[in-house]
């Protein structure tokens, strides 16, 4: 009885290893795009698949003679599923990477995932500066808060704005943007009247902004995850504060792109800084645009999406420099300091941090053609995340 | 309780005390059904060694869902906060293995007690008022929890979760595996002894007497039911059980979101206990069964929608089934129905006479 236990446990170890053991050496190199794709955050899943299949489109599906397969999961926004998902993506499918995560919680669940496998996590979309600190596997191909926020306020400085409130959700990157803002702002000289912080969920604004009116500011420096950004600016719109001549100052977040246009007249005038921006004016920008939008004619590629085009990109050239190894401590070696022209701008990877060194560009939104868009007017060069340079 | 099982063994051959202990006794035996189903869930581990997670995923909602059904099925207290003992024991497991001891078995226990003391104090709360006020005092506790996790970001990490904690092999020597194998044999092992104490627990006089509470407060208090200590006793169990399975989520996934504590979890397991029907304990294991592979399935084949369509299976289930799933045999012809009561009722020992 025993040796028959022992035997059926012997099978089914082989089983697994037969079944489970990632191969590396295989002709197809599969990529793991976890995103939410359903719940509250969905519009940046959809975002981010629809930047890598624009990339996939117009740079076929075949580098260094590997077929590149993208296997398109959603995990909701739980961090647990995201967890099992790349567990499941690791061993079942054998994918090369993973990519995507669309808030801070669900990108460091995989931390122990892809540490264990080895494997290179891209992050899309999540925006806490810390993540890239909890395992040697993660590269960001997206952005970091501390990056949009301290060039935002460098601009206030030096453009006569001198009191300024703070607005932001209560969460991690929220909390980043307000710390970096303020304290590259005051370092130069600004004042801080007045730091708000909103609740993440079902925030209504109108308390908010009418304690933001009495504190008579030069400005409101905001930072909300895209989606909320109408409602706020149409209760900033109601109560006036334009009328009172307070400015508003964000990070890119606010005037998303996706959204922007039905935001309205209330949105006109709004400054933000950000990576990205549909209107930005290169070559490479009006192709991605004009693919992304033959696919997905409803939709207007965003920040997010350009997170997923250059995590394909980062993929693309990874293995094209790597000559189509594809084991993970390979591509993430090949990863650190690779630079390519993305459609925001010229971009690069920081070989120390695995961030992405970007420009991040001050915008104004312009009515053009009819419709409402970020239109850049200013650039602060090779932005590299403020949180690891000031700290080393 | 044991004290009245203890006296009604040593009353000998007839009399009503000696019925009542062989019918419990009866209650207690092992149904065929049940057999199959843990042989099943033993063969899994060898069978579908690459569906370890998504296995690991059902023990972990059956165990929180046997616990609802604990409160539900035999106190009849209607909770939509049961998350709340269930995140307890997430967060309490891994700030236990961050700070103290890395070994999950102690981890476990630890959760669950702090769980458990958490279930006995509001377990006061539930005694007052009727279900509708149940359902906003446990919804408040749960959202009450779930904001302080959020705020209190100095212990729980905030919103950006607790990591960077490791959980250690289990009693120092079973390491946890990629391949999630080692998770699901851990949840599983925890899902059966729970389940195992809980049908002890529930086919006792005590469990009884949680029917005869269930049924009518002020009836059963006549005939000298103490129906709130019953209340307080199974309420705090349940919590243990649940602090169990929060436990278990956070040592198979080494990480805490702030998403254990969210109202979905509260309703998902509601929602599991339903499909699986209510009131003896196998339901909330069916149903986590069936719950979580439609949601696997349906989300691989489209991303995007498989919320639209769980959301419809759900209902015609729900429609369909009368009420639950498990009683999809009253389809059947009469003459197959009773062969499969007979069964899956089968179990071994001499015929006693006398109905169920």
């Amino acid at each position: 009885m025993i040796t028959r236990r022992m035997l059926i446990a012997a099978a089914g170890l082989a089983a697994s290893a037969l079944a489970g053991a990632p191969t590396f050496a295989q002709e197809t190199v599969k990529v793991g795009l976890i995103v939410p794709m359903t719940g509250p955050f969905a519009s940046t899943g959809r975002q981010v698949e629809a930047g890598a299949r624009t990339y996939m489109a117009m740079h076929g599906d075949t580098v260094a003679g590997k077929k590149i397969e993208l296997i398109l999961r959603d995990d909701a926004g739980t961090a647990d599923q995201t967890r099992r998902i790349a567990q499941e993506l690791v061993v079942n499918d054998g994918v090369s990477v993973l990519a995507g995560f669309g808030l801070t919680p669900l990108a460091l669940a995989v931390a122990p995932v892809i540490g264990q496998a080895k494997i290179p996590a891209i992050i899309t979309s999540a925006a806490t500066s810390s993540i890239t600190e909890q395992s040697d596997y993660y590269v960001r191909s997206s952005f970091t808060l501390p990056q949009a926020a301290v060039p935002v306020a460098t601009w206030a400085t030096e453009n006569d704005i001198k009191r300024v409130v703070t607005l932001v959700s209560d969460y991690g990157p929220g909390i980043d943007a307000e710390t970096w803002f303020t304290k590259e702002f005051t370092a130069k000289g600004g004042e801080i009247v007045e730091a708000v912080r909103v609740p993440l969920q079902n925030p209504d604004f109108a308390p908010y902004l009418q304690r933001v009116r009495d504190a008579d500011p030069d400005a409101i420096f905001v930072f909300l995850p895209s989606g909320v950004g109408s409602l706020f600016m149409k209760q900033f719109a109601d109560r006036g504060l334009a009328d009172a001549g307070i400015k508003l100052i964000a990070t890119g977040d606010v005037t998303d792109d996706d959204i922007l246009n039905d935001m309205g007249k209330p949105a006109l005038g709004a400054i933000t800084g950000q990576h990205y921006s549909t209107a930005h004016d290169s070559p490479e920008n009006k192709a991605y645009v004009e693919a992304y939008k033959a696919a997905y004619p409803d939709m207007r590629p965003n920040f997010m999406s350009v997170g997923g085009y250059d995590a394909m990109h980062l993929v693309y050239a990874a293995l094209e420099k790597t000559g189509g190894d594809a084991t993970g401590d390979a591509l993430i070696e090949a990863m650190k300091g690779l630079s390519w022209t993305s459609p925001r701008g010229p971009v690069s990877i920081d070989p120390e941090t695995r961030e992405i060194i970007q420009n991040i560009y001050m915008r104004e939104v312009k009515e053009v053609d009819g419709e409402l868009y970020n239109v850049e007017f200013a650039t602060y060069e090779a932005v590299k995340d403020p949180a690891k340079t000031s700290d080393q | 309780m044991t004290v009245i099982g203890e006296t009604t063994a040593a009353v000998s051959s007839t009399g009503p005390e000696h019925v009542a202990a062989t019918q419990l006794r009866r209650r207690n035996a092992w149904r065929a059904y049940e057999i199959v189903l843990w042989l099943v869930a033993i063969a899994l581990i060898f069978m579908l060694p690459s569906k370890a997670l998504l296995l690991t995923e059902i023990a972990i909602l059956a165990l929180f869902a046997v616990s609802l059904d604990l409160v539900l099925g035999y106190a009849g207290i209607v909770s939509l906060g049961h998350g709340a003992f269930f995140g307890l024991g997430a967060y309490v497991a891994g700030l236990f293995a961050m700070h103290f001891f890395p070994e999950p078995v102690t981890g476990l226990l630890v959760a669950g007690l702090v769980s458990g003391l958490l279930g006995f104090v509001t377990s006061f709360l539930v005694l007052r008022g009727s279900d509708l006020t149940r359902l906003m005092t446990t919804l408040g506790i749960a959202l009450m929890l779930a904001e302080l996790a959020n705020q209190m970001a100095w212990l729980t990490g905030g919103a950006d979760g607790l990591s960077g904690f490791t959980v250690g092999p289990i009693l120092g020597l079973f390491e946890f595996d990629l391949w999630g194998r080692t998770g699901y044999i851990y949840s599983l092992v925890v899902l059966f002894l729970a389940t195992w104490a809980a049908r002890r627990i529930v086919n006792s006089p005590f469990g009884l007497s949680l029917k005869a509470v269930q049924g009518n407060r002020v009836r059963a208090a006549m005939v000298g039911v103490p129906a709130k200590s019953r209340i307080v006793v199974i309420y705090t169990i349940a919590a243990v059980y649940a602090g169990f399975a929060g436990a278990l989520l956070t040592q198979t996934t080494s990480f805490v979101s702030p998403d254990v504590l969210a109202f979905h979890r509260s309703a998902d397991v509601l929602l599991v206990l339903v499909l699986g029907g209510v009131g003896y304990l196998y339901g909330g294991i069916i149903g986590a069964i069936i719950f979580t592979l439609l949601r696997d399935w349906f989300s691989v084949i489209t991303p995007q929608y498989w919320m639209f369509w769980i959301g419809l299976v759900l209902v015609i289930i729900v429609m369909v089934g009368r009420e639950n799933i498990t009683r999809w045999h009253t389809f059947l012809p009469a003459p197959i129905q009773r062969a499969l009561a007979r069964a899956a009722n089968w179990r071994p020992g001499p015929k006693i006479g006398g109905g169920q």
